[in-house]
């Protein structure tokens, strides 16, 4: 592998039933910030069928330049022929970073094509950027320049560790949606097509969908949910919970509450957090109206944020609260609701 | 039918971390368990054994300690376990760890191989698809329901917004979803039998048709460049403002945090 | 002489913890709220062998040894008093007095059920007016062709009504020893629905209010010839060297009390704080759990020298009556340590301590109470 030969920072751009993921959008937006940085430009990989004319889009959110891999066994993806696309483009247009959207879709291709094209793969990246490995110089060791460095929680999340692909290429990496930010669509973009494609021949690789079977929204178990929206005996009565459920349907979250909640009988037990209750770990953990007493904080601590609304200044949740407002939740939580409503349809 | 199980022990990060008194991670507290999504993985192949009568074989690779799990996997009803060990494998990133299990595989007869999805340690999800790159078959990744057919699998594959069902020859790969089953207790009685059984160990010797140079942690591609541990949380910021601005100092944390 | 648990029973017990914890402990509050009895729980240790865990595979057992039976009843017994007496009394007063005197027919058709779980056993000795004073026996079993006809009743029986097979002690008739007149007793296997076996009062109890503790009563019960267990006259015997067997069982469900209400004040003593401090810093409390600590390792160590007895001796009264004595009496004080290092919080029934307090004290009384015990072990020092 001559890895002088290998320039330009690819995305995969995922896209379901003929529409793009937001995930091939906000790696567009990285793509693009990485590509400046090494002084190269910004190629999306669109495989699908029927899909060429999705490649504008891809246009208006970064893309230099896409690739098109369209064809009728790429209808629904499946892991075989979307890998030999994968592979198939990589060996052939030889990109120095290759991006893949850490979804059920990428962290199953991902790693088959890296494996297939013999390079390495760092999954679920929360930062992606140029610099040099190893970090700092050691005497006796090449020090190398222009490396993707790629970091990422692994243990549960209980470590952080940066990665580099120094010896490999492409250097491969997958983000989850969210992570990534995209940029501002230009309208109008236009960006250089280029149709390839390696011809599929079913295999033993190739497997057959029988039936797609799209899902219903169902309730959710607190304990899965993302983002939760909580509330303490300060939310005063079971009307006034109407807030907190119109804050978590806005977040995409779920409701919960502290023990004195369902003690006063405004929620069912299955909605507690606590000691006696249930012990959750959202990305997002609201505790409104909530004092924060041991017994309730002991179910929650580890939440990786906790956003804290409270009129009391000295209420012992502040002690573990990653953002703590002291103020009135009934003024507050409805103004946020709006305020986040608006940020999200200005952000489509 | 012959199923093989990859299973791995794992610190129990998910069981509730702690910490030192310094506020540094305290890893020595950490329980090893058999991986969450690896023992639905095994469920599935038991079960597979109670419905048709499968052989199970279970396979880990890992320190001399891991010889636990396989016992764990025996008292539940696996039968037989591979303990693949060797100083030579350490380090290994995915690329190599998937290239160490293929290897082993290789000398086995297989009709299934089930892996779990991701490891709580590792967090990746790559070398159960790497290990069928390797091997040449079919991955169906994150299955939430398996049955047999004939000489075919017919599993749910799960995504994000629905589920494919997917028809594929064996032998093939698949990756379990801890959602996939609620795993069986170990018998007082099975644990006993478990250790009365021979366990087979393997080093590097004995992987078939494996370069040394995609082994361990010089024949890993990624290389780790620094790691670092979480601290345990303590207060944050408290800000007291007038309702508007509390709202923007929130949307504004949300928007940094990347929640929206 | 070492310490060390081996492999097998380290995995054994961490299976026996993790059926705990996920099974049993979120029922704990309900059943003893509600006084139900843990049906479920009952059929879903049987499933996994928690049924007949020391008897033989070829009789539907798990084959297990003593001291692996000991810790399952302990691991229960940390997160539920009742579910632990529940296994106890039915593998040790009911499967193995079957295993020990039973013919092989009785084994085929009772042990057999029993230890796969399909069947729940129970052990009938105690009556209105023989407690401690076991040989106050009253309830009669007379020979009448084929049948022996029970009349009588027995009290405060575990397992109760739920329970399937008993053990059922009685009068068959009188012997002499030793110049004077005394009472013959023999042991019966009794299944239920026999007609002529009702059940009297349900017992409200201080602790282990899910379990099932019944009046049995007998009005002409007719068995068959065969449900003898044992030789006739040998009853007393028999109930003495079971009672041993179920000590060991008692002494583990003790000491599993103890132990679950010392790691739930523990990590309670972490977080409480008072005057800006954690409780556990103040010395008072550091002291206190110390002692608990000792007491329950003190413990822990005769109830499993009395199971490795019962694996290699004939005879293990002494090494049982020791672990069931200082057991149950650590376990009493332990527990009521417990609540009071909980202050307020430890007489709120929605913390587990003052639960596993009310539990604790049963174990001081039955299957041979602390003074009978204490005759046991006296008894063998000074003979």
């Amino acid at each position: 592998m001559n890895l002088e030969e290998y320039k330009g920072v690819y995305v995969f751009a995922q896209q379901v039933d003929n529409e793009i993921s937001s995930i091939a959008f906000e790696l567009l937006g990285k793509a693009k910030d990485l590509a400046k940085d090494l002084s190269t430009d910004v190629t999306a990989v669109l495989i699908g069928s029927d899909v060429k004319g999705l490649a504008d889009q891809l246009a208006e959110y970064g893309a230099d330049k896409v690739i098109v891999v369209d064809d009728p066994e790429l209808k629904d993806y499946r892991t075989e022929p979307y890998a030999h696309a994968l592979s198939s483009v990589i060996n052939k247009y030889k990109p120095e970073i290759m991006l893949v959207g850490a979804t059920a879709i990428g962290r199953d291709l991902g790693p088959r094509v890296s494996a297939r094209v013999a390079t390495g793969l760092t999954a679920d990246c929360t930062v992606l950027e140029i610099g040099d490995f190893p970090l700092q110089a050691v005497p006796g060791q090449e020090q190398l320049h222009n490396q993707l460095l790629m970091t990422r929680p692994a243990f549960g999340g209980n470590t952080i560790a940066t990665i580099a692909c120094p010896y490999n290429r492409p250097q491969m990496a997958t983000v989850r949606a969210g992570v990534m930010q995209k940029i501002e669509p230009i309208k109008g973009a236009k960006a250089v097509v280029e149709e390839f494609n390696p011809g599929f021949t079913p295999d033993n690789k190739y497997v057959e969908i029988l039936d797609i079977v799209k899902s219903v929204a169902e309730t959710v178990d607190i304990m899965d949910a993302k983002i939760l929206v909580s509330g303490g005996r300060g939310v005063g009565s079971p009307e006034n919970f109407k807030i907190l459920e119109d804050l978590a349907e806005v977040l995409g979250g779920t409701v919960s509450c502290s023990r004195a909640v369902v003690d006063s009988g405004w929620k069912p037990k299955d909605l507690q957090v606590g000691q006696t209750g249930k012990t959750v770990r959202p990305n997002v953990y609201f505790a409104i109206g909530i004092s924060g007493a041991i017994q309730h904080v002991a179910g929650m601590e580890e939440s990786d944020i906790i956003v804290a609304i409270n009129k009391d200044a000295d209420a012992p949740i502040f002690d573990v609260a990653d953002y703590g407002v002291v103020g009135d939740l009934n003024k507050i939580v409805p103004k946020l609701t709006e305020a986040l409503k608006a940020e999200i349809a200005a952000a489509k | 039918m012959k199923i093989v199980v990859c299973i791995k022990q794992v610190p129990d990060t998910k069981g509730g971390v702690k910490f030192n008194p310094d506020g540094t991670l305290d890893r020595g507290a950490m329980l090893t368990i058999m991986n969450p999504d690896d023992k639905a993985g095994l469920e599935a192949a038991l079960r597979l054994k109670d419905q048709y009568g499968a052989e199970v074989t279970v396979v880990t690779m890992g320190l001399p300690k891991a010889e636990e799990v396989l016992r764990e996997a025996m008292a539940m009803g696996a039968d037989k376990g591979i303990l693949v060990t060797d100083r030579v494998l350490g380090g290994a990133d995915t690329w190599a760890t998937s290239t160490t299990v293929a290897g082993a595989i290789r000398n086995l007869e297989y009709d299934l191989i089930i892996t779990g999805r991701q490891a709580i340690d590792g967090d990746t999800a790559q070398v159960g698809p790497q290990i069928s790159e390797h091997l040449d078959i079919p991955v169906i990744s994150y299955a939430q329901d398996i049955k047999v057919e004939g000489d075919s699998v017919i599993v749910e594959r799960q995504y994000e917004d629905r589920y494919h069902v997917v028809k594929a020859k064996m032998p093939c790969l698949i990756t379990a979803l801890s959602e996939l089953n609620e795993p069986r207790y170990m018998t007082p009685g099975g644990i006993f039998d478990a250790y009365k059984k021979e366990l087979t160990v393997w080093g590097r010797a004995d992987l078939k048709d494996v370069d040394d140079a995609n082994l361990g942690l010089k024949g890993s591609p990624t290389k780790i460049a620094k790691a670092s541990d979480k601290v345990r949380k303590g207060a944050g910021e408290k800000v007291t403002l007038d309702p508007d601005e509390s709202v923007s100092y929130i949307v504004d944390k949300l928007k940094v945090k990347h929640v929206i | 002489m070492d310490f060390t648990l081996s492999k097998e029973h380290e995995m054994a017990r961490s299976l026996f913890k993790e059926f705990a914890e996920k099974e049993v402990k979120p029922l704990a509050q309900e059943v003893d709220e509600t006084e139900a009895f843990p049906r479920e729980t009952v059929e879903k240790m049987a499933k996994l062998g928690f049924l007949g865990i020391p008897v033989p595979k070829e009789y539907g057992g798990q084959g297990c040894d003593p001291l692996t039976y000991a810790m399952c009843v302990e691991e229960l017994s940390k997160v539920c008093g009742t579910t632990g007496v529940i296994v106890s009394a039915h593998t040790s007063l009911c499967c193995d007095p079957i295993m020990t005197y039973g013919t092989e027919e009785q084994k085929q058709k009772y042990l057999i059920p029993l230890a796969k779980g399909e069947k729940l056993g129970a052990f009938g000795l105690t009556e209105p007016g023989a407690g401690t004073d076991a040989q106050g026996q009253q309830t009669k079993a007379v020979l009448d062709g084929d049948e022996w006809v029970l009349n009588g009743s027995k009290c405060f029986i575990t397992n109760g009504k739920e329970a399937d097979v008993y053990v059922i002690f009685a009068i068959t008739g009188t012997v002499e020893k030793r110049g004077r007149l005394t009472k013959e007793i023999s042991a019966f296997i009794v299944e239920k629905g026999t007609p002529g076996f009702t059940f009297g009062t349900k017992e409200k109890k201080m602790g282990i209010r899910g379990s099932s503790t019944y009046e049995l009563i007998f009005t002409d019960c007719r068995i068959p010839k065969e449900n003898l267990l044992g030789q006739q006259g040998k009853g007393f015997g028999i109930a003495m060297h079971t009672l041993d067997g179920g000590r060991i069982g008692i002494a583990s469900q003790a000491l599993g009390l103890a132990e679950g209400a010392l790691e739930t004040t523990i990590a309670y003593v972490k977080e409480r704080k008072q005057f800006g401090r954690a409780i556990g810093a103040f010395q008072n409390t550091q002291f206190q759990l110390a002692d608990m600590a000792t007491k329950v390792q003190a413990a822990q160590l005769l109830v499993y020298k009395a199971a490795m007895a019962k694996a290699t001796q004939k005879v293990y009264s002494v090494e049982a009556a020791m672990a069931k004595l200082y057991a149950a009496e650590v376990a009493m004080e332990v527990t009521t340590k417990a609540v009071q290092l909980h202050g307020g919080y430890g007489y709120i029934r929605e913390y587990d301590v003052e639960r596993m307090m009310r539990d604790a004290k049963i174990t001081e009384i039955y299957e041979g109470t602390s003074e009978v015990q204490r005759m046991v072990i006296s008894g063998s020092l000074l003979k």
